[in-house]
C-alpha cells in the first residue's frame, strides 16, 4: 500500500464521516464546525490530486471565509430569539431514498464507463500553468469574475444594512 | 488510486449534501447542504483535470470556488433579511407566496 492509496482513504473516510454529521447533527453550530472538517479533507483531496493551488484556495477561501460567515449568520439570526441552536429534520425517509437513488444511478454510471485509465505522470508545475494561463487564455473570465465578486459584496452588504 | 474512486467518493458526498437540502428545516442547515454538494463537483473537476493531464478543470475549479463564496454570501445576507422580517430562520415558515 503506498502513501497515495493511504491518503485516499484516510480522507475519504474523514470527508464521509464528517458530510454526515453535517446534515445530521441535532446543533446547528456543530454541522458548521464538521462542514469545516469536510472542506478541509477537500483540500487534502485536491493536495493528493497534485492541486497544491487549490488546496490552499480552498482552506483560505472555504474553512476561512465562508465558516466565519456562516458562523456570523447563525449568530445573529439564532441568538436573537433566544432559541437554541437546535434543529430539527423532516422527511428523513424520502430524503434518504432520494438520495440513496442518486447515489445509486451515478455510481451504476462510474462502474459502466469504463474510464480507468492510468494516471498521467506529472509533465509540468500546474501552479506556474495556472497563474500564466489566468491573466492570458483565461483573462475576460478572471475580470469578469472580479465584477462578479463585487457585485454579490455590494448586494449582500445592501440586503443585511442596518434598519433605519 | 484509479479515476472511479475519486468518482465514488464525490457522489458519496453529493448524495450526503442532497439528503442534508431536503431535510433540513433551517434555512442555514440547507446553504450547509448545498455547499456539500458544490464541494464534491469540484472534486469531480480535479480529478477529471488531474487524469486527462490538462490543468484546464482546475481552473475551472478555481472559478467555482470563488462563485460559491459569492453564492454563499448573497444566501447568508438573505437568511439575515428575512429573519428581521420574519423572525425566524425555518423555510417552511417564509410562505410568503402561498396562494
Amino acid at each position: 500500500m503506498n502513501g497515495e492509496v493511504l491518503a485516499f482513504w484516510v480522507l475519504a473516510v474523514g470527508l464521509v464521516g464528517s458530510a454526515l454529521n453535517v446534515v445530521l447533527s441535532k446543533n446547528l453550530f456543530h454541522s458548521v464546525l464538521w462542514l469545516a472538517a469536510a472542506l478541509v479533507g477537500t483540500a487534502g483531496i485536491f493536495i493528493a490530486l497534485d492541486a497544491e493551488f487549490l488546496g490552499a484556495v480552498q482552506v483560505l477561501l472555504y474553512a476561512g471565509g465562508v465558516i466565519t460567515v456562516v458562523v456570523f449568520a447563525i449568530v445573529v439570526t439564532e441568538r436573537l430569539v433566544g432559541e437554541r441552536l437546535s434543529q430539527t429534520s423532516r422527511r428523513i425517509l424520502g430524503g434518504a431514498v432520494v438520495a440513496a437513488g442518486v447515489l445509486a444511478m451515478v455510481l451504476n454510471v462510474i462502474r459502466r464507463a469504463g474510464i480507468d485509465m492510468p494516471r498521467p505522470e506529472m509533465t509540468a508545475d500546474i501552479t506556474k500553468w495556472m497563474g500564466i494561463s489566468l491573466l492570458t487564455q483565461f483573462l475576460l473570465p478572471f475580470e469578469l469574475l472580479g465584477v462578479l465578486l463585487l457585485a454579490g459584496l455590494l448586494a449582500a452588504t445592501y440586503f443585511a444594512r442596518p434598519e433605519e | 488510486m484509479p479515476l472511479s474512486a475519486y468518482l465514488s467518493l464525490a457522489a458519496v458526498l453529493f448524495s450526503i449534501g442532497l439528503f442534508g437540502v431536503i431535510t433540513r428545516r433551517n434555512t442555514v442547515g440547507i446553504l450547509l447542504g448545498v455547499e456539500l454538494m458544490l464541494n464534491a463537483v469540484n472534486i469531480n473537476f480535479v480529478a477529471f483535470s488531474r487524469f486527462h493531464g490538462t490543468a484546464l478543470g482546475m481552473i475551472f475549479t478555481l472559478f467555482a470556488i470563488c462563485i460559491t463564496v459569492a453564492e454563499i454570501a448573497l444566501g447568508l445576507a438573505l437568511v439575515i433579511l428575512l429573519f428581521r422580517m420574519r423572525r425566524t430562520s425555518t423555510a417552511d415558515h417564509i410562505d410568503w407566496l402561498k396562494g
